[in-house]
């Protein structure tokens, strides 16, 4: 038989190698890309959580403390806590003095916080600049000779501006005072609406698709439509609150049908934590939906048709057998998907997120802003000091986020013991 | 029933809780049903307002936008949404892909471990912190590399970048899914004839898993176009018809954001015109996500 001439086979091995290791150098090089990243990106967050900052004062110290008995110009640190409120009740106009007292009265005060509210009702403090960590800690005498040079008469401090008053600060124009409380307030309350609603509609969904739903027409549509509402931008999400639950459901998300809309200061408009929570409560459902779904697929027939043979109906199987060995996967991609919803900005917007807000919100019926709305205002601001604090809030909302997770994570590892146990 | 039955008391028990949970059961499936046609009817109607007003090829095709001047044209905000996106993939798909050969062919079990929660870590930071990095570190990267005459403070370069960051973990996690569903059978056949491992990687395992690489590149795709915060942070906010990487430029997205952000009269045309955006927007996204489910239907390798 005549063998086919197919020419002489050349391995060419030592190439084929070497592309191989080229190929992988550029696949480690990827992967490190992408670690590398991430870790640029926390360290710059972090980098602007503290620093030096360089503030000057509209009133300098030597004019509004009256000098010391031995005529040396009078300082702050030297008096006593009667001296600062005393000095405070002085200078102060009867307003503004009435609008601080709310917080309690000024003479019952530590002398720290006394300290602390002078400086900022009498003298006045400019932030003139800021410095990120790494300078500050990196090119201190460079810092110390600038201050010197530029502004001999303020002040050069080490700040860390994320602090426990920063948490339990409210909102401020100014970036040295402002705070996050209300944020926090805002997102948490919102995010309990999500959970109220969007919990139970999607394990609902996902078992009438899994358990109950026969292979007909108008269940596929529903299908592929939860499939198709999963990849819908988070804006979209945010137009479809803004038309329904703000404007269309105005009576009812207002509060105005229940009576509740007069307190919030003004309008009672539709732009309030209920119209929120419902819409991210819309937005995240697909996807609580989807990993129902595959958590209860995911429970074997054999334990089905063992309580069926046991003369159990349909929702006591489903009660009794279904949901307990599905719950922790339902439960881990519940809480994930929360998470998601608590960092989602742009729907919010839309939906009306105050951009100041003087007051906490009382109810599910105020006017709210979020912890990511907050950072997303500061950021966009010129200033450098916004900048810092936006930082000093990122941080808060990524150990809220982590700890979330964890707290899935821990729940799932319960749940499944139990189960292996029980 | 027999007398017997009957006596023992096996009548069928009335059960009024079952019906009631299969109703609640269908009304909560119904709910997303409610919630494509409310998407729907909002953005058809306020958009029919709009477009009673400006016409569909005036909004399509004019290179204008100035709402005072009440020029509606779309071209500047979705070239700018096309740039953005056109950046965020070039980064993603070679570097999500990569990452994907890398973890399923190559990454030993305890990298693997390491690697795939610092990708999940990657994919879930919220993209307001995205953003705030756009602007604080990458913009300023740049413009020390450029040059601050070349590259704006807003510009959509560093907005791209960043979104390219954010998508990598999305690509990587599907395309490594997909490699990971080829059959270790179709490997072996090919080092059994003598290939290296990249040739198996690159031109078995890929071709093989085609479909899910394509699924996951267009839904990156879909994703980097409707990606709000980081273009309304870093890429600008000005309607910019250029194709100049390093100027300021609004997208679609960022547009609604920041329109919407500040004092808007309802049924004004402003307000119309932003649904008009969003239904376009919405268009665009759903075709691509049909897009990529139909293509792993029709492509998707099916192995006994």
């Amino acid at each position: 038989m005549n063998k086919p001439d197919t020419g002489t086979f050349e391995p060419k091995l030592g190439k084929r190698h070497a592309a191989g290791k080229a190929a992988l150098a550029a696949f480690v090089a990827c992967t490190v890309f992408a670690i590398l990243a991430l870790g640029t990106l926390l360290a710059s967050i972090l980098n602007q959580t503290a620093g030096y900052v360089l503030v000057e004062y509209e009133n300098a110290e030597s004019e509004i403390v009256p000098p010391a008995a031995d005529g040396s110009p009078g300082t702050l640190s030297s008096l006593d806590s009667a001296a600062l409120a005393a000095l405070l009740a002085e200078n102060l106009g009867a307003r503004r003095l009435k609008t601080l007292e709310r917080d309690g009265p000024l003479s019952s005060r530590k002398r720290g916080e006394l300290e602390e509210l002078a400086i900022a009702e009498l003298l006045i403090p400019e932030v003139v600049r800021t410095w990120p960590l790494s300078d500050s800690l990196l090119s201190r005498a460079s810092i110390l000779s600038y201050a010197g040079e530029t502004c001999p008469e303020g002040a050069l401090v080490f700040r860390s501006w994320l602090s426990p008053a920063f948490l339990s600060r409210s909102q401020s124009s100014d970036a040295l005072y402002a705070g996050i409380r209300g944020a926090i307030s805002g997102s948490l309350l919102t995010i309990m609406i999500t959970m109220l609603f969007a919990f139970p509609l999607g394990l609902g969904a996902a078992i009438y698709l899994e358990e109950y739903a026969k292979d007909n027409f108008l269940n596929r549509i529903i299908q592929t439509n939860i499939y198709n509402l999963s990849g819908v931008p988070s804006i979209i999400y945010g137009m479809l609150g803004l038309g329904i639950f703000v404007r269309f459901l105005e009576p009812f998300t207002s509060g105005a049908l229940f009576g509740a809309g007069a307190d919030s200061g003004g309008a009672a408009n539709g732009r309030t934590i209920l119209s929120a929570g419902l819409t991210l409560a819309l937005l995240i459902l697909p996807v609580i939906i989807i990993n129902a779904q595959e958590a209860i697929r995911a429970v074997p027939r054999s334990l089905r048709e063992s309580g069926y043979a046991l003369g159990a109906t349909k929702w006591q199987v489903i009660l009794h057998h279904v949901l307990p060995a599905s719950m922790d996967r339902i439960l881990t991609g519940t809480v994930l998907a929360l998470s998601r919803g608590i960092g989602e900005t742009a729907p919010l917007v839309l939906v009306g997120a105050s951009t100041f807000l003087t007051r906490d919100p009382t109810s599910i019926f105020s006017k709210f802003t979020t912890l990511p709305i907050q950072i997303y205002q500061w950021t966009a601001r010129p200033q450098a000091e916004f900048r810092n604090i936006a930082a000093a809030a990122i941080v808060v909302l990524m150990v809220l986020l982590i700890s979330l997770n964890a707290c899935a994570i821990i729940l799932r590892d319960r749940v499944r013991r139990r189960k292996r146990l029980g | 029933m027999s007398d017997n039955a009957i006596a023992l008391g096996l009548k069928r028990k009335k059960r009024p809780l079952e019906a009631m949970m299969g109703a609640f059961l269908l009304f909560a499936a119904g709910v997303s049903v409610l919630t494509t046609i409310g998407i729907v009817a909002t953005l058809g109607r306020e958009s029919l307002l709009f477009f009673r007003q400006v016409s569909v090829w005036e909004f399509l095709t004019s290179p204008r936008w100035q709402p005072q001047m009440g020029q509606f044209g779309i071209l500047p905000l979705f070239t700018a949404t096309f740039l953005t996106s056109a950046i965020a993939m070039a980064i993603a798909l070679p570097a999500g892909l990569a990452v994907a050969v890398y973890l399923a062919e190559y990454a030993p079990e305890r990298l693997r471990a390491l690697l795939k929660p610092a990708l999940e870590i990657l994919a879930g930071i919220p993209t307001v912190v995205y953003g705030f990095f756009a602007l604080q570190t990458v913009t300023p990267a740049l413009q020390g590399v450029f040059g601050p005459d070349t590259v704006d403070i807003y510009n959509t370069l560093s907005a791209g970048l960043v979104m390219g960051v954010l998508i990598l973990p999305l690509i990587s996690s599907m395309c490594e899914d997909a490699l990971s569903s080829v059959p270790r059978s179709l490997r072996e056949a090919a080092y059994a004839l003598g290939a290296t491992k990249l040739e198996v990687s690159i031109q078995v395992v890929m071709p093989a898993a085609f479909s899910g690489i394509a699924a996951a590149f267009i839904v990156g795709l879909s994703r980097a176009m409707g990606e709000t915060m980081i273009v309304a942070l870093a890429a600008g906010s000005g309607p910019n018809l250029t194709l100049n990487p390093f100027k300021a430029a609004e997208t679609m997205t960022g547009h609604i954001v920041r329109i919407s952000g500040g004092d808007l009269s309802y049924d004004s045309i402003d307000y119309d015109s932003l649904f008009a955006i969003g239904l376009l927007l919405f268009l665009i996204t759903l075709g691509l996500n049909i897009l990529s489910r139909v293509l792993v239907r029709r492509y998707q390798e099916v192995y006994d």
